[in-house]
């Protein structure tokens, strides 16, 4: 029933800087950020539109070079993208010209083509694609390509999965199948997951712990640990109160 | 319905030709040779076995011209747009070449090519090429950043990234590209024709004026010349719709 971290180190963030250079501006996105995920972790990074989260989650997917500081993945430093690491970008990474079944199978370019074909139609499966394995994105909603993008994540078996705000675009109910349906994905699979978003229910609603962010130039205010076990009812009371711990961390008001 | 809506414009067709062919018999001086005539113009053509060699002719060369210019430009485009800094020291080259019009190379192209298919294929070269690389620097650098970061994501090679990711993202923009610059081609032969070459379309154009003012000849150049236009842009945008290449246009 614990949730705690794993003892086991999966990332960690040390002294993470970055200044961003434009026009002779430099804008300080993020000072300071130091940041330990277990093996196996759900973490939540939360924080206001344009804080730096998809800053600080690039420089952990090896995207970008923070301007100071250092991630370590499994004790190594990253130098850039990984396959064993996948990051999801809000539905839109999904390629256009690819079927479904080509967007699952693109990252397994080394297995062969029975292998390949077997994952293709378990991930298939798993997402809830069945019958659209020939059809391409545009023929697809929002949540499918979302699905789908998760899919194609998986489906190379990695052990980390970065997502940015990824269920953002999708409306409320969707959003909610769409959460189940990856706490679901993510106890199967004990992957590691780090998932931003600015959205203090859905945070609270995923994770293991929820690192919130300052305005920028952005830092880790406090770390959060959401001691409920899944499925969680949030209506439950220790459920509130984290959320409007939350709430007065960022300094929101809790009356409209 | 669908029928009544698909003959209206063999209808409008037909309503135009009345209308010209009336036109001409009531008009008291001759401006233009009527319908009847330019079919007539067409058969003698063909009787005489020109139709299908001057087609061929044209064909030929634009066929040349305008596959060199792809094959030279498209590569060069791509790799210009993605390593930007290449197109800094090219803009202002690419900027004054291109709107000199491909006509006025035709006394450079003579002078290095003599009158002959060579100097025809050069001209519709210089008109496609500009056009072409214009193209492909644009389509690349519309490529969307999360399309390319997702193909490194996966550990593509810098080679599978160029054919899995760039190709097929760049291609509904380079089709589109193509499709104009193969209209343009065909502009061009036509004129190139008419100058540095003695047979195809054009040089029928002017031949037939020059020698005894055949206009029944004329238009008839100037309707085949149209109608194939139509073809090669019919063909183009068929091939925009192929399922797998058409991704963008059908994203609403
Ligand atoms: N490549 C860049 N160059 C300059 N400024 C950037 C760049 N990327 C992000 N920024 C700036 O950094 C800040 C944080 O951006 P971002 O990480 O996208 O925020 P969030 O994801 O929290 O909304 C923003 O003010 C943005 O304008
Ligand atoms: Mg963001």
């Amino acid at each position: 029933m614990s949730l705690s971290p794993s003892p086991e180190t999966k990332l960690t963030a040390e002294r993470i800087g970055m200044v961003f250079k434009r026009d002779g501006n430099s804008t300080n996105v993020l000072r300071d950020i130091n940041l330990t995920v277990g093996r196996g972790e759900f973490l939540c990074v939360l924080g206001p539109s344009g804080c730096g989260k998809s800053t600080l989650l690039n420089t952990m997917a090896g995207f970008l070079s923070p301007t100071s500081g250092e991630i370590r993945i499994d004790g190594e430093a990253v130098r850039g993208p990984d396959p064993r690491r996948i990051f999801v970008f809000q539905e839109r990474g999904v390629f256009p010209w690819l079927t479904v079944e080509g967007n699952i199978g693109f990252g397994l370019f080394k297995l062969s083509r029975a292998e390949r074909e077997q994952r293709i139609a378990h991930y298939v499966q798993l997402v809830g694609l069945e019958g659209f394995q020939k059809a391409y994105p545009a023929e697809l909603s929002g949540g499918m390509k979302q699905r789908l993008e998760v899919a194609r994540a998986l489906a190379v078996n990695p052990d980390m999965l970065f997502l940015d705000e990824p269920f953002g675009a999708l409306d409320s109910i969707t959003r909610l199948t769409m959460r189940r349906e990856l706490l679901r994905i993510w106890e199967a699979e004990k992957n590691t997951i780090i998932f931003v978003t600015h959205d203090i229910d859905e945070a609270v609603q995923l994770a293991d712990r929820v690192a919130v962010m300052s305005d920028r130039p952005a830092t880790i205010q406090q770390i959060v640990e959401i001691d409920i076990a899944h499925p969680r009812d949030i209506g439950s009371a220790r459920y509130l109160e984290l959320r409007h711990g939350i709430f007065d961390q960022l300094g929101l008001a809790h009356k409209v | 319905m669908s029928l009544l809506v698909r003959l209206r414009p063999v209808a409008f067709v037909a309503a135009l030709l009345v209308i010209w062919q009336v036109a001409v018999s009531l008009s008291p001086v001759h401006i233009l040779p009527g319908p009847w005539e330019v079919v007539g113009g067409i058969v003698d053509l063909i009787q005489h076995g020109l139709l299908l060699k001057y087609v061929v002719a044209s064909l030929f060369r634009v066929t040349w011209g305008f596959t060199l210019a792809a094959v030279l430009a498209i590569p060069a485009g791509l790799t210009i747009g993605w390593y930007g800094r290449a197109e800094m020291a090219l803009n202002p080259i690419v900027q004054i070449l291109r709107p000199i019009s491909p006509l006025a190379w035709i006394p450079i192209a003579i002078l290095w090519f003599g009158v002959g298919d060579l100097a025809s294929i050069f001209l519709i070269f210089v008109g496609c090429f500009f056009p072409l690389v214009l193209t492909a620097i644009n389509a690349v650098q519309s490529v969307p950043a999360v399309y390319v970061n997702a193909g490194r994501n996966f550990g593509l090679s810098p080679a599978a990234l160029v054919y899995r990711v760039l190709y097929p993202a760049v291609i509904p923009q380079l089709l589109v590209g193509l499709r104009i610059t193969l209209g343009v081609a065909w502009l061009v032969v036509v004129a190139a024709e008419m100058i540095a070459v003695n047979s195809g379309l054009g040089f029928l154009i002017v031949d037939a004026r020059n020698a005894g003012n055949r206009y029944d000849l004329v238009v008839a150049g100037m309707v085949i010349i149209g109608l194939i236009g139509l073809l090669l842009d019919l063909g183009m945008r068929s091939l925009e719709k192929v399922k797998s290449l058409r991704w963008s246009y059908s994203e609403e």
